[in-house]
Order: C-alpha cells, then sequence, then structure tokens
C-alpha cells in the first residue's frame, strides 16, 4: 500500500459513516473527528470501516494514530512494510 | 372492531402523514407485524400493529394526514393468540393525554431484523412466487424489501396508463420529483406494478449495482436521508421541537444536580476488555454510562416515569430516551428499552441498531414511544457538562458531559484521573433533592463497578 492508497481508504471510511463527506482542500494534519463532527459509535465506525478497507487489524491503542488523515495513512502505511518485512504482529 | 390509531411517536407530535401501508384487507397480522409507515415531523417510522388478527378494511388513504388517535384501519381479532394488552375493543376516544405503553415486543425483535418480513411482502412474494428462504435481504437488518422480492422476480415490465404516463401514486411522484428520480425507471410494486411511495425510496437508496469486488469498495451503511415529504421537516421539526421545549420550561419548575464521577475503572475496564476483541464487539463508554443509567433509574423509580393530572405515574419499565442528533439538524429520541436487563454487549448492538436507523429514518414506532426517562450527551462536543430540558411529561433528564483528565484527590493524593459531570434536570413537582442526589450516588457507585454491569 502506497501513501495514495492509504490516504483513500482513510477518505472512504470516513465516507462510510459521514456520507458525502468532502476532503477537497482538507489539511492533512486537521482532525477528522472535529471536522466531519463525528461521534464516538461514527468513530468506531470509521474504524471498523479502515480495518476491513485496509486488510489491518487496528486496536484501541492504535486510537491515537487515529485523529488525522495524515496520521491515520502513515499508520497503515507503516503497519504494512512491518507486515511485508515478515514480522508477526 | 378494534381500530388501529394513529399512534403517538413521542410528546410532541400531533398529526402525522400515514405515507404507506404495508398490509391490504384481507391480509392476516400478528402483533408486532410492521403494518405501516408514518411520516412525522421528524421522520419516517415504521409502526406495528397490537392485534392479531384480519385486516379487514383501510381507513386512510396513503398520503393524508390525520390526528393522533385518527382510527387508520379496522382489525378483525383472529383467535391465534389472545390478545395481551387490554386494548382491543377500545375505542381510542381522543387522543390519549396519556401515551400508551405499547407492549415490548419480545425480545430480539425490536433489534434483530434478520428474517423479518412483513405480510406485504410475505403476500407478494407468494404472488411472484418467490422463494423468502433463499432471497438475501438487503434493508435494514437483512430485512428482505419488496426491492429484493422484484428484482428476484426479474419484474421488469412496467404498466403504462392508456395516456403513456408510468403508473404511479401521487407521493410516489412526488418523492421521485423531489429527489430528482425518473419515476418511468423505478421498479413499481404495487397493483398491476404501480410505482408506489416505497418504490421510490428504495430506489433511492438502493445503488444501482452491487460494489465490484476488486475495489473493495463497502457497500455504504448509511443510506442517503429519506427525502421529506414536503419541503420543511426540518423547520416542522424545529417547531415541534420549539413548543415542547417551550412547554417544557412552562410547566416544569426544573432544578439542577450536578455530580463528578471518577471513570477510571470503567475506563480501564473497557478497554482491557477491548483489547481481546474484534472491532465489532468493541464497547464505547456511551454503552457503560447507557446501562449504568437505566440501572439506576430501576434502582431510584421515583425519578423514572411521567407527571400526568397532577401526579407522578412511575413507569412499569425503564425506557431509557436516547437524544440522537441527525446529521441533516434536528434530534430524535428513540427509547431503549430494558438496557437494565440486557447485557453490555447488547445494549451496545442495540445502541448502534437504534442510531443508525434513527438517522435513515427507520425508526419503529414502539421504539418512538414514551421513554420513561431520557439521556442526552453532548460528550463528543467537547463540553464539560449539560444542564438539559426535561422532556414532558418526563421528570427528569441525565445530562452526561465529556470524559476529560482532571486533578482529583486519589487515596489523600493528588492524581490525575478521567472524570465524567454527570448532571440530572428534575421536576420539582415530582422529585425533591435527596431523591436526584441518591439517583446520580447510584449512577456514579455503578459506574465503579463495571464488570457487575
Amino acid at each position: 500500500m502506497n501513501h495514495d492508497q492509504a490516504r483513500r481508504f482513510v477518505q472512504e471510511a470516513v465516507q462510510h459513516v459521514v456520507p458525502g463527506a468532502d476532503f477537497t482542500g482538507l489539511a492533512p494534519e486537521a482532525n477528522l473527528r472535529d471536522t466531519f463532527e463525528m461521534d464516538s459509535l461514527d468513530f468506531l465506525g470509521f474504524v471498523e470501516a479502515l480495518a476491513r478497507l485496509s486488510g489491518q487489524e487496528l486496536t484501541e491503542n492504535d486510537y491515537p494514530s487515529l485523529v488525522t488523515w495524515e496520521g491515520c495513512a502513515r499508520l497503515l502505511e507503516s503497519r504494512e512494510h512491518v507486515a511485508h518485512g515478515g514480522r508477526s504482529r | 372492531m378494534p381500530e388501529f390509531t394513529m399512534p403517538s411517536l413521542g410528546a410532541d407530535m400531533d398529526e402525522g402523514t400515514l405515507s404507506q401501508w404495508l398490509v391490504r384487507p384481507g391480509d392476516r397480522v400478528s402483533r408486532g407485524d410492521v403494518v405501516a409507515v408514518v411520516e412525522t415531523s421528524k421522520s419516517a417510522i415504521e409502526v406495528e400493529c397490537f392485534q392479531t388478527g384480519t385486516v379487514d378494511s383501510l381507513l386512510v388513504p396513503e398520503g393524508t394526514t390525520v390526528p393522533v388517535g385518527t382510527p387508520l384501519a379496522l382489525i378483525e381479532e383472529g383467535d391465534r393468540e389472545k390478545p395481551a394488552d387490554g386494548r382491543p375493543g377500545q375505542r381510542a376516544p381522543s387522543p390519549p393525554a396519556v401515551p400508551e405503553h405499547p407492549p415490548v415486543p419480545p425480545r430480539g425483535t425490536t433489534t434483530r431484523e434478520d428474517g423479518f418480513v412483513t405480510p406485504l411482502i410475505r403476500r407478494l412474494a407468494g404472488e411472484r412466487r418467490v422463494d423468502l428462504g433463499e432471497l438475501h435481504g438487503s434493508g435494514a437488518g437483512g430485512r428482505i424489501t419488496r426491492a429484493d422480492i422484484i428484482r428476484a422476480a426479474g419484474t421488469a415490465a412496467k404498466p403504462v396508463s392508456s395516456d403513456g404516463r408510468t403508473k404511479a401514486s401521487p407521493l410516489a411522484r412526488k418523492l421521485a420529483a423531489e429527489s430528482g428520480i425518473d419515476i418511468a425507471k423505478v421498479p413499481g410494486s404495487g397493483r398491476n406494478g404501480t410505482v408506489r411511495a416505497a418504490d421510490v425510496r428504495e430506489a433511492t437508496q438502493t445503488p444501482s449495482e452491487p460494489p465490484s469486488a476488486q475495489t473493495r469498495s463497502l457497500p455504504s451503511a448509511q443510506e442517503p436521508a429519506l427525502p421529506a415529504v414536503g419541503r420543511s421537516r426540518k423547520e416542522t421539526d424545529r417547531t415541534g421541537t420549539a413548543r415542547l421545549m417551550a412547554r417544557s420550561k412552562r410547566e416544569i419548575p426544573h432544578f439542577y444536580l450536578s455530580t463528578t464521577i471518577d471513570m477510571g475503572t470503567a475506563l480501564d475496564w473497557m478497554r482491557d476488555r477491548n483489547t481481546a476483541l474484534p472491532l465489532s464487539e468493541r464497547l464505547i463508554p456511551a454503552a457503560l454510562m447507557l446501562k449504568a443509567v437505566a440501572c439506576a433509574a430501576e434502582e431510584v423509580p421515583e425519578l423514572n416515569g411521567h407527571w400526568i393530572d397532577d401526579a407522578f405515574v412511575p413507569a412499569r419499565q425503564v425506557r431509557l430516551g436516547v437524544a440522537v442528533a441527525l446529521r441533516q439538524g434536528g434530534l430524535v429520541v428513540p427509547a431503549l428499552g430494558e438496557a437494565e436487563r440486557r447485557s453490555l454487549p447488547e445494549v451496545m448492538s442495540s445502541l448502534k441498531d437504534l442510531v443508525s436507523r434513527a438517522r435513515r429514518g427507520r425508526l419503529r414506532a414502539s421504539e418512538t414511544a414514551d421513554p420513561s426517562i431520557t439521556i442526552t450527551s453532548l460528550g463528543d462536543q467537547g463540553v464539560e457538562c449539560v444542564f438539559g430540558v426535561i422532556y414532558p411529561p418526563q421528570v427528569a433528564l441525565v445530562g452526561l458531559g465529556r470524559v476529560i483528565e482532571r486533578p482529583a484527590a486519589v487515596n489523600g493524593l493528588l492524581g490525575v484521573r478521567p472524570t465524567l459531570t454527570a448532571t440530572l434536570s428534575l421536576d420539582h413537582r415530582a422529585a425533591n433533592g435527596a431523591t436526584g442526589a441518591r439517583f446520580l450516588n447510584c449512577l456514579d457507585r455503578l459506574l465503579q463497578r463495571p464488570e457487575e454491569l
């Protein structure tokens, strides 16, 4: 998964819970929950969708990295590298 | 013969529009079957009947707006099972001052709709020789919809009236026009293939093609909101809420209590539990709080009920009103029944289900009927505490703020703990400060032992 793909997954996952969420011009470091007014239930739905799309396991310990668009994308990307490096998660 | 009447779907509802019948004269219905869809100023709500029997006649055509309590249909009672609530034969006079407690359907049916089939769908399937058992429902909770049957039957032929126009109900035309859909392209499920309002709604909700597998895209769980009947649902919703809130502040002598609850234990417990579980089974703090509030309401029944005719009438069970903000603006307050008796995972899945259906305009009547106490939580908007306005005729409203790390005294030392400010708005006619204090202390105690919730 490259960075752009990861960013697309994040966008799709947000749009899954907030239909029509507009990412045009969104700063990479903007807070996703604030920007798209996701409550805790929405956020859980977002994480579920992101895990499904990326095929990665996401735990509560990852939540702090899942605040911004960029943060999410970086996390997904780094996971992918670890997985490809042959180390078990 | 028992009448099926326009139900009260919330304290602020005076009238509703019968937007769709899901049964026809001659159909067998069982208690709990969804028989009609009613549009209120807030959303579309699926209405169940409380009798078992045969539909004798429909008294109100689709698209008609009538006051609460107006007879909508006559249902001849069958002998399949004894009517369990005292309603049969009883005429609903003017809108009842006390909304009746509709019997809560057996556990499971409120939240799980798997395999749930309305009489009309059953009949449609029979007519078109579709095996219901083999169908995969595309509706909420896997429910089989009309469109599924039509798709399965491969009916594409469109009846056209003599003037070349597609046959469609007036409401269907209106909805199609509002959502910019070509009515000629909507598959009709009505008599002789007439396009009905529900077909248009389904057409606006169902993606035209199944998502292709290779793009790994998710089927959207959030369907677009139902097109409002009329243009100003949001406006009428505001007026409904405005009236109710003004009445509350005019009639109810509010007073307020507040307490700070240490959430450290509860959150640690939840985090440990969640670590071992797949995402779909994880809890959020709101589920813990809802369950704790429901248990507290059971322990302090003096706050769980309604103020009617100058007296407090305790509710027979806890029906927790959960204020849900809609994305397009506005608020609905569906009720979560018997949360105090359900396990936390059950409360969590009911909450998910309730919120997502509230936002899609797919609530059931039994879920909107008279909550006995309401919770509002502004925690996700980052404020510390909220003092809410009581929903008449209830007597209490619980306000939950955001969980914030604060300095706190712990075992004689100063520590930093995640804390929650819980507030209680009370009707002073029904309760005094001591009762309220008992409630909040009980809530605190419960949240200190999350494993027992």
